[in-house]
C-alpha cells in the first residue's frame, strides 16, 4: 500500500534518514521505534509529505506523492501533540475539519467521539483544554474519516490509562477491518500489545523490519523489549 | 480784461454742454472717430449697441463717451482701440475689442497718455493685449470694468491693467483675468485699489515696483501663476485683501522685496504654496493677518531688518516660518500657532514658553530641497523633536515669546 | 482555500490581540477627531498613527499568528489540500481580519468625521500598508522555525521600513545634494512602502508646499496617470512578492 524507496533527509548537517526503503501492507500494524533523534518522526512526516525528501520516493498506492495532496484524503493522521485554533470550541474543530475534508457527518466514524465522551464538551474553548483532552481530540480526529490508513505518533503518550486503552482497542477493531497503521512508540510492552511489525530506527537507518514472532524467536526470548535488546547487541558485535 | 475773457469763455462752454451726438448702425452718424472730431470739448457722444470697427480711436478733447448697452468697438487687431489724450474725459459702458498685439509696442485696448481726471468705468475689455494702460497721467478712476485677456493658456498677453508714471489713480471694484500680471504698477504714487478680483493670470495678479504710498484694501488675488509680487517701494498699505490659491513653483500669496515702513495687516493668506516672502524688507509692520493651509506661511530672509510681526493667525501650514537667517533684528510676538504645544498656567492666553516656528526640517529643506518628500515622515518627526529639546542647528533668536493660546477673530 | 480563510477569520476576531489593535484604533481615531475641531489636524495626527502603529501590528502579529498554528497548519498539511491553498488561506484569513479591524478602528471614524479625499487617501494608504506587512510577515515567518528569530525578523523589517530607511534616504540626499536627485529619490522613495502611502497622502494633504520648486517634480510624476499607475503597481508589488517569495519557502518547508 505504501513503499518507501531510499528516503535520504538532511536538516542542514543532520543526516536524519540515510537511505531508508521499506512497504506498509493494509492489515499491518507497524510500529516505528527507536532512539530519540532517530529519525521515526522525520519518516512518518515524509509519508504525509510535511517533510519533503531530499533522495528517493514515496509509493502511496503505486503514485508517487511528490506533488500531490490527494492521496492525504486516505490517510489520518494523529500528531504527538495537536494543537489547534484557540479561539474555537471543539465542536467547532470538529465541524472544520469536516467541512474540510468535504465529509458530512453520519459518513465518519465517532467512535472514539463517544467512548472519550467528547459530545458534552463540545462547547469548550479548544485554548481551556488540557493536554490530555486535546490528545483526545486528535486521536478521534485521526479516526473519524475512516481512513484506510492511520499515522499515530506517539499516540498514548499524553493519554490516562484508561483513554490509552480505549485507543488501544480501536487500533485492534481497525486492523481487523483491514486497515494499515503505522504507529511510533516508545513503550515496548505498547508496541507488543499492539504491532504485528516492528521497524527499529538507529541514525536514520533501518536496523531491522520484522514481525514481532520472529524477532522473538530470532532473540529466543519472550519479551520484546528484551528481545530487541538481544538483537542490538548481536548486532553490534557482529 | 482778462477776467473777463475767462468768464466769457467758462459761460460759452457751460452753455454748449448740453449737446449729445449720437453714433448708431443706422444713423447718419456711423463712425465714432467723425463724431468725436466734429465734437465741441466737454460734448456727450452716446453710442448705441452694435459693433463699430474702431481703430485707434484718439479722444483729444475733454469729452463723455458713454455706451449704452455695451456698444462693441473693434479694433480689428490693427492698432490700440482707444486712446485718450486729453483730460477731463469719461469712458464708460463700452465693450473694447481685438487690440493688436506685438512685442516692439505695448497695445491696449484703452490708453491715456499724459492726462489728468480721466475716469473709465463698466467697460468691458476682450481679446485685447493689455486692458487699460495709463501712463503719464495724473488723477485717474478706473471702477467696475472686467478684463479678460487674449489668448487664454498662452503666455503672449499684456497687463489688464498697467500703470507707468502716474500719481492719484483709484482702481476700483475691477475684475481682470488671463493675462500676464492682472494689475502692474511701475512708478505709480498715492494710488488707490480697492476691491478687485485678480484671477488666473499667468504671471502676477499684482505686480508692483517703484511705487510708494499707495493703499490696497479688500482686493482678491487668486489662482495666478506665480503670485503677487510687490517691490521696491515705500510707505504701502495692504489691509484685507485676499490671497489664495497662488500654488506652482514660484509662487507666493505676496513677495515683499526690498519695501520698507509698509502695512500688511488683517489679510488671509490661504492655500497658497508659500503664503508671504519677504526679502531685504524693513520696517514692515506684518498684523492681524491670517495664513492658513499654506505651504510655507512665511519665509524670511536674513536681510529683513526691524520688521515686526504680531497678532497673526498661523494655522494648518506644512511650515510656519522659514528661513535662510537669525533674524535678530525682527519682532516676532503674540502671534497665533497652531503647531505650539506649550502650556498656560496663569490661564491669561498667553503660552508660558515661547514657541519656535521654524522647524529643523524647514532648515534642512532650505538646503536640500528635494528632502520635501520626505515630510511628516517618522525619521523627520523624530529629528525635529530631538531639535526642540535639543537645539543645534535652528537660530534659538527666532521665536514668539509670547504665542496666543487662541486664534484670534479678526 | 476558502474554507481555511473561513475559519481563520472565524479564529482571529476572536482573539485578544486582535479586539485589542481594533480598539485601540478606535481609541486614536475618536480621540484625535473629538479633541480637535480641525478635521485637517486630526488627519495629519491620524497619518502618523498609521505610518507607524499600522506596519508595526501587521507584521509582528501575523507573524506570532503564524507560529503558534504552526501545530494546526501540520494538521492541515495531513489533509488532502495542497500547501499553496493552506498558505494562501491563511493570508486571506488574516488580511480579512486585519483589514476588518482597520476598517472598524479607522474607516469609520475618517467616513464620520473627515469624509474628505485626504480622509479617503488616509483610508487607501492604510488598507494597502496592512497588506504589505501582513505579506511581510508570513514571510518572515515561513523563512525560519524559530519563533523568537521569526519575530526578530519581522521587528527589524519594521524598524528598517518605518525609520532606517528613511534616514538613509537623508543621508543619501545630503551626499548628493548638488545632482538633480529628482528621479532617483522618487525611485528609492517607492522602494519603501511606507514612505509609497506616506507620499500618496501628502499629494492630497500638503499640495500647497509639494507645488514649490522641488515638490513640483513630485506632484507632476505622481499626479499624472503614469505615476497612479506606477504607485498602484509599486504598492502591489509590495503586497505580492514577499507573499509569493513566502509561497516559493513554504512549498518545500519541513514542518
Amino acid at each position: 500500500m505504501i513503499r518507501i524507496e531510499n528516503i535520504e533527509k538532511s536538516f542542514g548537517r543532520l543526516r536524519v534518514l540515510q537511505g531508508v526503503s521499506a512497504a506498509f501492507e493494509p492489515g499491518e500494524v507497524v510500529a516505528v521505534i527507536g532512539p530519540n533523534g532517530s529519525g521515526k518522526t522525520t519518516l512518518i512526516k515524509t509519508i504525509l509529505g510535511m517533510v519533503v525528501a531530499d533522495k528517493g520516493s514515496v509509493l502511496f498506492d503505486g503514485k508517487n506523492i511528490a506533488g500531490d495532496f490527494s492521496y492525504r484524503a486516505k490517510i489520518g493522521y494523529m500528531p504527538q501533540a495537536g494543537r489547534y485554533p484557540e479561539n474555537m470550541k471543539m465542536g467547532q474543530v470538529f465541524l472544520m475539519m469536516k467541512d474540510i475534508r468535504g465529509i458530512k457527518s453520519g459518513f465518519t466514524d465517532e467512535d472514539l467521539i463517544n467512548e472519550y465522551g467528547l459530545g458534552e464538551m463540545s462547547g469548550k474553548m479548544m485554548r481551556t483544554l488540557s493536554g490530555g483532552t486535546t490528545q483526545k481530540v486528535s486521536a478521534a480526529l485521526a479516526f473519524l474519516f475512516n481512513p484506510p490508513v492511520l499515522i499515530l505518533d506517539e499516540p498514548t503518550a499524553g493519554l490516562d490509562p484508561l483513554a490509552a486503552e480505549i485507543l488501544k482497542e480501536k487500533i485492534q477493531k481497525e486492523k481487523n477491518a483491514g486497515k494499515l497503521i503505522i504507529v511510533t512508540s516508545h513503550i515496548m510492552s505498547e508496541v507488543e500489545e499492539i504491532a504485528g511489525k516492528i521497524m527499529y530506527l538507529e541514525e536514520g537507518r533501518i536496523r531491522f523490519y520484522q514481525s514481532v514472532h520472529s524477532i522473538k524467536t530470532r532473540a529466543g526470548e519472550e519479551k520484546l523489549g528484551k528481545a530487541i535488546a538481544q538483537i542490538m547487541r548481536n548486532n553490534r558485535h557482529a | 480784461m482778462y477776467c473777463r475773457l475767462a468768464i466769457l469763455l467758462i459761460l460759452s462752454t457751460l452753455s454748449c454742454s448740453a449737446k449729445v451726438s449720437v453714433v448708431c448702425m443706422n444713423c447718419m452718424q456711423k463712425d465714432i472717430q467723425q463724431a468725436v472730431n466734429t465734437a465741441m470739448p466737454g460734448d456727450t457722444i452716446l453710442i448705441k449697441p452694435g459693433t463699430y470697427p474702431c481703430v485707434n480711436l484718439q479722444i483729444n478733447k475733454p469729452l463723455s463717451v458713454i455706451g449704452e448697452g455695451y456698444p462693441v468697438l473693434d479694433g480689428q487687431e490693427k492698432d490700440e482701440v482707444v486712446s485718450v489724450l486729453s483730460d477731463n474725459v469719461l469712458i464708460s459702458g463700452l465693450g473694447i475689442r481685438n487690440s493688436a498685439r506685438g512685442a516692439m509696442k505695448d497695445y491696449a485696448g484703452i490708453r491715456v497718455f499724459k492726462s489728468q481726471q480721466v475716469t473709465i468705468i463698466n467697460c468691458m475689455m476682450e481679446n485685447t493685449f493689455f486692458g487699460i494702460y495709463l501712463s503719464d497721467s495724473k488723477n485717474i478712476t478706473v471702477r467696475g470694468n472686467h478684463s479678460r485677456g487674449a489668448n487664454y493658456g498662452k503666455s503672449d498677453t499684456g497687463n489688464g491693467i498697467h500703470l507707468w508714471k502716474c500719481q492719484g489713480v483709484k482702481i476700483e471694484n475691477n475684475h481682470i483675468e488671463g493675462h500676464r500680471d492682472g494689475i502692474y504698477f511701475e512708478f505709480a504714487g498715492r494710488c488707490l485699489i480697492n476691491n478687485n478680483l485678480c484671477e488666473k493670470n499667468f504671471r502676477y495678479g499684482l505686480h508692483f515696483m517703484f511705487s510708494d504710498n499707495d493703499t490696497y484694501t479688500g482686493n482678491t488675488f487668486s489662482d495666478n501663476g506665480t503670485g503677487v509680487a510687490v517691490m521696491y517701494s515705500k510707505g504701502v498699505q495692504m489691509i484685507g485683501n485676499y490671497f489664495t490659491d497662488n500654488r506652482g513653483d514660484a509662487s507666493y500669496g505676496l513677495l515683499l522685496k526690498d519695501m520698507s515702513n509698509g502695512v500688511i495687516s488683517r489679510n488671509t493668506f490661504s492655500r497658497n504654496t508659500i503664503a508671504v516672502t519677504m526679502e531685504g524688507s524693513n520696517r514692515m509692520h506684518f498684523e492681524k493677518n491670517n495664513l492658513i493651509s499654506n505651504g510655507y506661511a512665511l519665509k524670511i530672509t536674513a536681510s529683513c531688518q526691524q520688521d515686526t510681526i504680531v497678532m497673526n493667525n498661523f494655522s494648518g501650514n506644512t511650515f510656519d516660518v522659514g528661513t535662510n537667517g537669525t533674524l535678530n533684528d525682527n519682532y516676532l510676538n503674540r502671534n497665533y500657532w497652531d503647531k505650539y504645544t506649550g502650556y498656560d498656567l496663569n490661564r491669561d492666553n498667553i503660552g508660558d514658553i515661547p514657541y519656535q516656528p521654524v522647524s529643523l526640517y524647514s532648515v534642512i529643506i532650505e538646503q536640500m530641497p528635494f528632502a520635501v518628500i520626505l515630510l511628516r515622515s517618522l525619521t523627520v518627526e523624530l529629528m525635529d523633536r530631538a531639535e526642540k529639546s535639543i537645539p543645534s542647528l535652528v537660530p534659538e533668536t527666532i521665536q514668539d515669546k509670547s504665542p496666543l493660546m487662541k486664534m484670534i477673530l479678526q | 482555500m476558502l474554507k481555511i480563510t473561513k475559519y481563520v477569520i472565524y479564529d482571529i476576531l476572536r482573539s485578544r490581540v486582535m479586539i485589542a489593535y481594533t480598539a485601540f484604533l478606535l481609541l486614536v481615531s475618536l480621540s484625535l477627531f473629538s479633541l480637535e475641531n480641525d478635521s485637517q489636524k486630526s488627519l495629519i495626527s491620524l497619518m502618523s498613527v498609521e505610518m507607524i502603529i499600522v506596519p508595526l501590528v501587521s507584521i509582528v502579529f501575523p507573524t506570532t499568528y503564524l507560529y503558534n498554528a504552526g501545530e494546526f497548519i501540520e494538521m492541515l498539511l495531513a489533509q488532502p489540500i495542497s500547501r499553496r491553498s493552506i498558505l494562501l488561506g491563511e493570508y486571506a484569513g488574516v488580511a480579512v481580519s486585519m483589514l476588518l479591524s482597520f476598517a472598524a478602528g479607522v474607516g469609520i471614524p475618517v467616513m464620520v468625521y473627515a469624509p474628505t479625499a485626504t480622509g479617503m487617501v488616509i483610508f487607501i494608504s492604510g488598507i494597502s500598508l496592512s497588506l504589505v506587512f501582513i505579506s511581510m510577515a508570513f514571510l518572515s515567518a515561513v523563512s525560519t522555525s524559530d519563533k523568537a528569530k521569526g519575530i526578530g525578523i519581522a521587528l527589524l523589517l519594521w524598524f528598517y521600513f518605518a525609520v532606517i530607511y528613511d534616514g538613509l534616504l537623508l543621508g543619501i540626499l545630503f551626499s548628493f545634494s548638488e545632482y538633480p536627485l529628482e528621479k532617483t529619490v522618487i525611485l528609492l522613495a517607492s522602494l519603501n512602502p511606507i514612505d509609497l502611502g506616506r507620499i500618496l497622502i501628502l499629494l492630497k494633504m500638503d499640495i500647497s508646499a509639494l507645488m514649490g520648486l522641488t515638490g513640483a517634480v513630485y506632484k507632476k510624476f505622481f499626479g499624472t496617470g503614469l505615476g497612479t499607475a506606477y504607485s498602484i503597481g509599486m504598492m502591489s508589488a509590495w503586497i505580492i512578492l514577499p507573499l509569493l517569495a513566502a509561497l516559493g519557502i513554504f512549498r518545500k518547508k519541513n514542518l
